[in-house]
């Protein structure tokens, strides 16, 4: 009997093994309570109890249908006329999970880039000005400046400088990518949430904007959904693992890779489902 | 070696019978093809032929029937020349046809934009079976109401015999209001989803994300409707003929009676002989309602073309 618990205890991992960010260089910047998100009376997200750290790239890692979008798209309220979202999302100490929250304002700083590249049939120049213009930016030389730096801190600026009055639509799909990233830092966010950005790019593309987010990373926080185990290793501190719509493991991203402690986490990353 | 090449020669040649179906299937659609072409060349060339008979059998000019004012087929003029000017009418088809589309575009697009939109749950089980309604009822109808409500109306607002191309207006923009709405919604459901969430990603609100996103991709998809609607109008004839009171004179005003291509047309077509005069003229006025429905079609496959482009 005492023998067999023994046994058991050596073998049987944990179910569950949450290890929140703690690094006073880099402290929370966005957290969320006792967030469950339904698609009508499904539940998609339960118990996700996350710390983001500012500064720092966070991966969300797991299975297709694990709930790792859904999450990130429930950060900056992207699903509310999707999906019901409760608990709370505490975004530098205000729950911006609350209807009183102005989401257009929450939004500018909190930016999104999706999946597929996606921008405006517009040139390249109004895709980056657009929601600098709805904001009532309408200098000229202010404008022309933000345009500049954001393509520069995007890595876009040296390919497109001379062809900012070209169609966006032309750019290949991480100079696309590249220039959504851009156009999201226009307006200047605290957070960039990143839905799986590289998936519909090729291998050089991707390694290019992985360069670009480890750049960016000085001035923003990002978190980002990815299906690329390596991806996640290569460029993040924290990675959190969700797996039917729970976050199952959240540690540092060296942990979750080389030292998981949840059996799933472990099958996981080592390729073994999923 | 030798025979069993020759079997598969032959079974592979054999021709089997659904080789035998497809050259059938083949033939039937074939058939179905020619025919089509076949009713559409006739249409136009019976129409041409009758209709450029009036400049060549009876030697009207086209300048007079384009330009000319005063419309009586029977009766010649002081110079001897018969009363053909169109122009009236055509006057009247092209205003009637503006107006209505330019009364009927803003609410056709704000209907199509609630409903794909803002609400789409409502739009859905609301507004699409009313618009489909609305598509289902006969002309004649339409007609009728705008005989004994439109009619009286206008008369009672701005005077007169409230027939005119007002009341005309008003009737061709129900009429054409649901071609318009469910065309503007199919462009606006073509607008990628992903453009939506671009836009309310960078910090634009619902209403902003329309105009300044959705509107805009979907402009081309916008005007094919729109024109789609001005074609419906202009080929209109029997409720217009029914509230516009049928005097062939140039528009006076909104509320004077007037008339257009079409409702000349119905009215005169049963009271004229084959080959007269009177005859012709009425198919030179078909031959130009065919002409602009051709200009239309035009028009919207011109923009069709555009907008894929972009």
């Amino acid at each position: 009997m005492f023998l067999s618990n023994d046994v058991q205890g050596n073998t049987e991992m944990l179910e569950r093994h949450i290890v929140q960010p703690a690094d006073a260089d880099h402290p929370t910047i966005l957290s969320t309570e006792d967030l469950h998100v339904y698609y009508g009376k499904k539940e998609a997200i339960s118990e996700g109890d996350l710390r983001f750290a500012s500064n720092q790239i966070t991966a969300l890692i797991g299975p297709s249908g694990s709930g790792k979008s859904t999450f990130l798209r429930s950060l900056n309220r992207m699903n509310d006329r999707i999906a019901t979202v409760t608990g709370r999302i505490m975004y530098r100490g205000v729950d911006i999970n609350q209807p009183s929250i102005d989401v257009y304002e929450m939004r500018r700083r909190v930016g999104m880039v999706f999946q597929r590249p996606n921008p405006f049939a517009k040139s390249i120049y109004d895709n980056i000005a657009f929601a600098l213009r709805l904001r009532g930016t309408t200098d000229k030389h202010e404008l022309d400046e933000i345009v500049e730096t954001s393509l520069k801190q995007a890595a876009l600026w040296n390919q497109v400088k001379d062809d900012l009055n070209k169609s966006a639509l032309a750019l290949s799909g991480g100079q696309a990518q590249r220039l959504c990233i851009a156009r999201a830092i226009a307006v200047k966010p605290d957070i960039l949430l990143l839905d799986e950005p590289a998936s519909a790019l090729d291998p050089v593309s991707t390694s290019q904007l992985e360069d670009t987010l480890l750049e960016l990373k000085q001035n923003y926080s990002i978190i980002i959904v990815t299906h690329n185990m390596q991806q996640a290793g290569r460029i993040s501190e924290y990675t959190a693992f969700f797996n039917q719509g729970r976050v199952l493991e959240y540690d540092t991203t060296s942990h979750i890779f080389t030292n998981p402690q949840v059996q799933i986490t472990s099958d996981y990353v080592s390729g073994n489902f999923g | 070696m030798m025979k069993s090449t020759q079997q598969l020669e032959q079974q592979l040649k054999r021709h089997s019978k659904a080789a035998k179906l497809e050259i059938w299937g083949k033939v039937v659609s074939f058939s179905a093809l020619i025919l089509i072409v076949a009713v559409v060349v006739g249409i136009i060339g019976f129409v041409a032929s009758k209709g450029l008979a009036t400049f060549f059998t009876n030697h009207v000019s086209l300048w007079d029937f384009l330009s000319g004012k005063s419309w009586n087929p029977g009766v010649t003029d002081a110079n001897g020349k018969p009363e053909v000017g169109a122009l009236p009418m055509i006057m009247g088809s092209f205003l009637i046809t503006v107006l209505s589309a330019i009364v009927a575009t803003p609410f056709a697009i704000g209907t199509a934009v609630f409903m794909n939109e803002i609400s789409p749950n409502k739009g859905a089980k609301i507004l699409q079976p009313v618009t489909e309604l609305l598509v289902g009822i006969p002309s004649v109808v339409y007609g009728f109401i705008g005989l004994s409500v439109v009619v009286p109306v206008t008369r009672a607002i701005f005077g007169g015999s409230g027939f005119g191309i007002l009341s005309g207006t008003c009737v061709l923009f129900v009429m054409i209001l649901p071609t318009v709405t469910s065309m503007s919604v199919d462009a606006l459901r073509a607008v990628p989803r992903y453009y939506r969430e671009a836009s309310l990603a960078l910090g634009a609100t619902q209403w902003q994300t329309i105009y300044k996103v959705v509107l805009r991709a979907a402009t081309p998809g916008l005007m094919t409707a729109v024109v789609f609607g001005m074609a419906r109008a202009f080929g209109e004839a029997l409720a217009v003929q029914m509230v516009i009171g049928n005097a062939a004179l140039m528009p006076g005003s909104l509320v004077d009676p007037s008339s257009t291509l079409t409702s000349v047309l119905t009215t005169g077509i049963g009271n004229t002989v084959m080959g007269s005069l009177q005859n012709n003229a009425l198919w030179s006025l078909a031959l130009v309602l065919l002409l602009m429905s051709l200009v239309f079609n035009l028009i919207v496959r011109l923009i069709g073309r555009k907008g894929r482009l972009q």
